[in-house]
């Protein structure tokens, strides 16, 4: 995977990698590169199966990371490519032309962390939330806790415990 | 033989999105919600399909009846604390999810397994898939009538959940493999007791080969119909069976092997016709190789040594900033935990990547125009799809 990232080195710019396992990397890419770069890896490197599109909340830094994994089957090798994208603007661009069960993921990425995709697909109809109102329930500043306290109602005579503590009694009863 | 050419005069037009121009109030036209509970479906999703006569004109898949926010979920509880709510993603075949976690939570975390675990895990998906398969050749045939193959797949499955439950304790979610290892050894006397479950099950595959494969109604159902052309398999996503049964050899196990697979013997099966006879055909050779893999399993494992390593304290437990990406081969297709870890003592991200994912939506929906409602059935529960890992 190396020769790989240095070939494209010189005509893409490709930020930090990680070599997690000989057969896993994880490369930055730069949102004005990564269609040509997708493109690239799928006809002419191998990389034609499109594994999953997903988000991960980087919210200390105000950044969604994208992630753009693919596969090469003949080689067995995945690549991860990682995008930043602004979280207060959180927009990315539709890759569904590329690979059609894209529209899918898209569509989800917009209702769960409210990244828009302009072009995708039925990319504003509800995916799973139906009639949902409040923020994109995925990103990390969306409190499950609160949520649940605030939307249903205890049932009287029922005990909760935190988790946490409860876990600690029971592995170290002795404290 | 009767052939039937739809009238294409009676369609509608096609928009300047390239979307049919549907107009309900012209008659021509019914919408009909194909579940979410309909004895066809997989389970809880609907298809709403358009119809013309009896022929579909267009379907789109609807997912959000069993949404439980795991991976948001995740995000709160510790990497220990996790692992019992990973195996409910995926209802009929859990124990990938409780492999794909530990395997990424074991890589992040630089945890060692010990070579005993490995045989025990991979002797459990294969118990899983065998599972699995049990229910998708029961819902095949009874998706096109045969009701009572899927009470004897049923009888047949409920024989390995007694396995499940003497190995792990429990019949349906197991949370058996946990990070580290898993949670126990095998117990006295089990090969003896899960040979005779194989040999139950040989015995009613052998009925069903007769039942199923040789009936002409099948046939003439299954033959031809639900095709997917191989060359769509890269773009729509499509691994596993639906795969193998359009002549791409490809499968996780042999081609990327994790776990013990590189130490078992086997040819992954593969058909050509890529349609609902096929994808049935290459399941059902499937689940008699899974019957295989367990012997080869119990016959080569060792016993008797170590199946857990020692944890660091799972309370304080941190795990250093980094991505990794876990995959195996699930009676579906590929299936893989995506995880992100940030330094503290809750993962960052988990995400899920399942086979249905794509199969029941993009997939399915592309391939609906144009088939009867009578297929429909069939064709959803040929791509074997389980709704719970779409939603998650």
């Amino acid at each position: 995977m190396r020769d790989l990232i240095e070939k494209l080195t010189p005509r893409y710019t490709l930020g930090n990698a990680t070599y997690q396992r000989a057969d896993l990397t994880f490369v930055d890419v730069t949102r004005d590169e990564l269609r040509a770069l997708l493109l690239e890896l799928r006809d002419k490197e191998g990389f034609t199966h499109l594994v999953l599109l997903t988000a991960v909340d980087w919210i200390e830094e105000g950044k969604f990371q994208l992630t753009y994994m693919i596969n090469n089957r003949e080689a067995d090798q995945t690549l991860g490519l990682r995008l930043y994208i602004d979280r207060n603007d959180a927009e990315g661009d539709t890759i569904h032309d590329i690979w059609p069960t894209a529209a899918t993921y898209q569509r989800e990425l917009r209702e769960m962390f409210g990244i828009a995709f302009p072009g995708s697909p039925r990319v504003d109809e509800e995916f799973i939330l139906e009639g949902w109102t409040d923020m994109p329930p995925y990103r990390r500043d969306f409190d499950t806790l609160a949520y649940s306290q605030q939307t249903y109602v205890e049932r009287e005579g029922r005990e909760t415990h935190d988790p946490r503590a409860t876990m600690k009694h029971k592995m170290y009863p002795e404290g | 033989m009767f052939s039937f050419q739809p009238d294409r005069s009676q369609y509608p037009d096609v928009g300047p999105d390239g979307k049919f121009e549907i107009d309900l109030e012209t008659g021509k036209f019914l919408k009909l919600w194909h579940g979410p509970n309909h004895p066809g479906i997989t389970g809880n999703m609907s298809v709403e399909l358009t119809v013309n006569g009896d022929e579909v004109v267009e379907g789109y898949t609807h997912v959000g009846y069993l949404h439980r926010g795991f991976e948001k979920l995740m995000e709160r509880r510790t990497f220990i604390q996790v692992f019992p709510i990973v195996c409910r993603v995926c209802v009929p075949e859990p124990d990938f999810n409780e492999y794909c976690y530990a395997a990424a939570v074991e890589e992040l975390a630089g945890i060692e397994v010990p070579e005993e675990a490995n045989w025990i895990r991979t002797l459990i998906l294969e118990m899983g898939r065998f599972n699995s398969y049990m229910m998708a050749m029961g819902g095949i045939a009874g998706a096109l009538g045969n009701g009572v193959i899927g009470q004897w797949m049923t009888y047949v499955r409920d024989l390995m959940l007694d396995r499940f439950e003497e190995l792990t304790g429990a019949r349906i979610y197991h949370m058996f493999i946990l990070p580290g290892g898993v949670r126990a050894g095998l117990p006295e006397g089990f090969e003896a007791r899960m040979e005779e479950v194989l040999q139950t099950a040989e015995r009613y595959l052998d009925d069903v080969e007769k039942v199923l494969f040789t009936n002409a109604v099948f046939k003439k159902r299954t033959k031809g119909v639900g095709y997917i052309d191989p060359k769509l398999f890269e773009s729509y996503g499509v691994t596993g069976p639906n795969a193998r049964a359009g002549g791409v050899a490809k499968d996780v196990r042999k081609d990327s092997p994790y776990l013990v697979y590189d130490q078992l013997s086997f040819e992954v099966p593969v058909e050509q016709d890529s349609d609902i006879w096929a994808r049935s055909i290459v399941r059902y050779r499937d689940l008699r190789l899974t019957i295989d893999l367990i012997r080869q399993i119990l016959a080569k494992m060792p016993k008797g040594g170590e199946v857990m390593t020692s944890l660091p304290n799972v309370l304080h437990w941190k795990i250093p900033r980094g991505e990794t990406y876990i995959k195996g081969e699930s009676s579906r297709g590929e299936y893989g935990y995506y995880l992100v870890t940030d330094g503290s003592g809750y993962p960052r991200r988990v995400n899920v990547r399942g086979p249905s994912y794509t199969h029941a939506m993009a997939l399915l929906e592309h391939l609906i125009p144009g088939t009867n409602i009578a297929d429909v059935a069939a064709l959803m529960v040929s791509l074997h799809t389980y709704p719970p890992e779409i939603e998650r």
